[in-house]
């Protein structure tokens, strides 16, 4: 429930990646601290969903190493890891729903599996996951039956479900529309402010970074890695790189060449 | 997980008077059942006329926790004892706040319930048979339509797909149909002979197997397994293809997903399963020859020639008729259900087990029919 301060909650230190002999990023290097809404951007392509599977550790990385609450998720061992994936939650792209289960299903999963609470508990809880998400009555909906955005805030809540300290999201914006979108922004901004959870957000959504974000970094294909890191608001006004600028401004980088 | 207590309730007051329980520690998802079971027990037990919850010392308290706490004024409500929280601390405020109450208690837009009474489900059940019915011949229609206009128009065929598919569903398939219906002629032919050995008419085992493997067992041995190999991966493929919305694309696009998609898998299928069958036909026949000559002291002349004493060409023909409507009955059907793939991976997971049972089944009934019409005509 901490607001945000300066301590850092994870720590990537010198994290390279790579698939085959294509280096996806190399010598990644950033702190996320704790109950800030923390946001990853970048052009497509650029690695920004890697670094995250990098960061909850789908992916098994070259070199580096990201620390999550003390542990080392590029060493740990499996009770480790399960440790971590307790205190984390990750909303997919896509949802990530089950395709078989209903809504309340989905949010149940974690709660049956890692907790000893009754059944009547447990859909307590999905009812009130699914309320804070506005998804409230869908509890026997099945994924099919949602609209893209409506799956996502379903993702979220079953991202939500063991009240995680750090929450992922992987492009939430992605495939919305402007009203939904926006929403869905002020929803994860009332979770990080009511809950103090910190969130780690993959995007590339400009309107959702100004509204949303503490602190970014942003990714880039040609360098292999961060070209900037802080406020989003004082990079889109007082960057002077001029991969920064383009893109805040979304220009295309061959306009600005044959501009100057 | 094991729910530990990390937090303690404090209570103040007489039984049936003002009571002020203050709370403190951590209220969180792990703990709630026993915060919900103790703060139960504690409004039985005091049955107070007001009730003060001091949030003052709680140090933690997640969303489960908030919950909890609603939960405890709600009870209290419900027995008509006054409630009231009080030092509430900025960060329970603000969890507590994210809680929407009517959320609780909405009624669910869907029912989970399915009909418990029997005759309800006789007919939803009947209805589904009869929607799939539907379906099946609608898409018999379309694939017709298709399949006519392809005829028609030979350059609107697909040919890479057609050889692609031809080689996937038949040069890929010569393996297993041939080791299959070899071990089907062996078994066939050992069988019989243990009892044919007892009239001394070991020969016959040669007509028998030969009759057996041309006729019958030879077009459907063939026909499942084509409908377990490819006809599930039709299924699988097309059904892939509706949850990735590409069938949409291809609909968006102008395309007829059933010329574009279904049309190269069923005359692929059509012309490779009747080469698979007389292939399948030999291999029965050699592996009852095995038998014959190394179980029954007969000569490969002996055996050859009792076979083709029994088959006619006509046999063959039969065989070969059968083997061309099983092959549009297992193309059609996987490519049907892969249509029909409606969600995501475990739809296409049922369309593919559904693919082949339903061809299975339709390959069995289509034999009886050709059964009896083989025998009046």
């Amino acid at each position: 429930m901490e607001r945000s301060d300066q301590t850092p909650i994870i720590t990537v230190e010198s994290l390279t990646a790579r698939f085959g002999s294509n280096t996806i990023f190399q010598n990644v290097s950033f702190e996320v601290y704790k109950g800030e809404i923390f946001v990853i951007l970048g052009g497509s392509g650029c690695g920004k969903s890697t670094l995250m599977k990098h960061m909850i550790g789908l992916y098994e990385t070259e070199s580096g190493k990201v620390v999550i609450n003390g542990i080392d998720v590029t060493k740990a061992d499996e009770k480790e890891l399960k440790k971590v994936r307790l205190d984390i939650g990750v909303a997919f792209q896509s949802g990530g729903l089950f395709g078989s289960m209903t809504l309340a299903e989905n949010v149940a999963l974690p709660l049956q599996e890692y907790t000893d609470l009754s059944p009547e508990e447990i859909d307590l809880i999905v009812k009130m996951k699914l309320g804070m998400v506005q998804l409230a009555g869908y509890e026997n909906h099945l994924p099919a039956e949602l609209s893209g955005g409506m799956k996502k805030r379903a993702g979220l809540a079953r991202a939500m479900a063991m009240d995680p300290t750090v929450l992922f999201f992987d492009e939430p914006s992605a495939g919305l529309d402007p009203i939904t979108s926006a929403e869905l922004d002020s929803l994860i901004k009332s979770i990080n402010a009511g809950m103090g959870t910190t969130m780690v957000i993959v995007t590339h959504e400009l309107q959702s970074i100004l509204n949303i974000a503490d602190r970014i970094i942003m990714l880039d294909k040609t360098a292999k890695g961060i070209i900037a890191e802080g406020n989003p608001k004082w990079l889109k006004d007082q960057a002077t790189d001029p991969r920064v600028r383009n893109f805040f401004n979304r220009r295309v980088p061959e306009q600005e060449e044959k501009g100057t | 997980m094991n729910s530990q207590k990390t937090y303690t309730i404090n209570s103040q007051g007489e039984k049936g008077g003002e009571v002020s329980l203050s709370l403190s520690g951590r209220i969180e998802t792990e703990n709630l059942n026993t915060f919900l079971s103790e703060t139960e027990v504690l409004l039985m037990e005091k049955a107070p006329k007001k009730l003060m919850v001091n949030l003052s010392k709680i140090e933690y308290l997640d969303s489960a926790g908030a919950l909890g706490l609603l939960q405890l004024e709600d009870r209290a409500k419900a027995k008509s004892i006054p409630f009231q929280f009080v030092n509430v601390t900025d960060e329970a405020k603000r969890v507590m706040g994210l809680i929407n109450r009517g959320a609780l208690t909405i009624k669910p837009l869907v029912s989970d319930k399915r009909a418990d009474n029997i005759m309800e489900q006789v007919g939803e059940s009947s209805l589904r048979i009869f929607n799939d019915f539907v379906s099946i011949i609608t898409f018999l229609g379309d694939l017709i339509t298709a399949l006519i206009y392809s005829l028609i128009h030979p350059r609107s065929i697909r040919w890479e797909d057609l050889l692609f598919y031809m080689k996937r569903a038949g040069v890929e398939g010569l393996p297993i149909i041939g080791l299959i219906n070899f071990l089907l002629g062996l078994i066939i032919a050992f069988m019989s002979s243990l009892q044919l050995k007892q009239f001394g008419a070991n020969i016959y085992v040669a007509q028998l197997v030969g009759v057996a493997m041309v006729t019958e067992l030879g077009p459907i041995m063939t026909a499942i397994i084509v409908a377990g190999r490819s006809g599930s991966a039709f299924a699988a493929e097309i059904g892939t293809m509706k949850v990735n919305e590409e069938v949409d694309a291809l609909v968006s696009m102008g395309f007829d997903p059933t010329r574009f998609l279904a049309i190269p898998k069923v005359l692929a299928a059509m012309l490779v399963v009747p080469v698979l069958t007389l292939y399948a036909d030999f291999f029965g026949v050699a592996g009852g020859l095995v038998v014959g000559v190394l179980g029954l002291d007969l000569t490969v002349y002996t055996y050859v020639q009792e076979t083709m004493k029994v088959i006619s060409i006509m046999d063959i023909v039969k065989s070969l008729i059968k083997s061309v409507v099983f092959a549009v009955l297992i193309a059609g059907i996987g490519c049907q259900r892969g249509f029909q793939v409606r969600g995501g991976a475990e739809a296409v997971g049922a369309s593919t087990t559904s693919a082949v049972v339903a061809a299975i089944f339709l390959i069995i009934v289509m034999d009886s029919a050709f059964a009896i019409l083989f025998t009046y005509i």
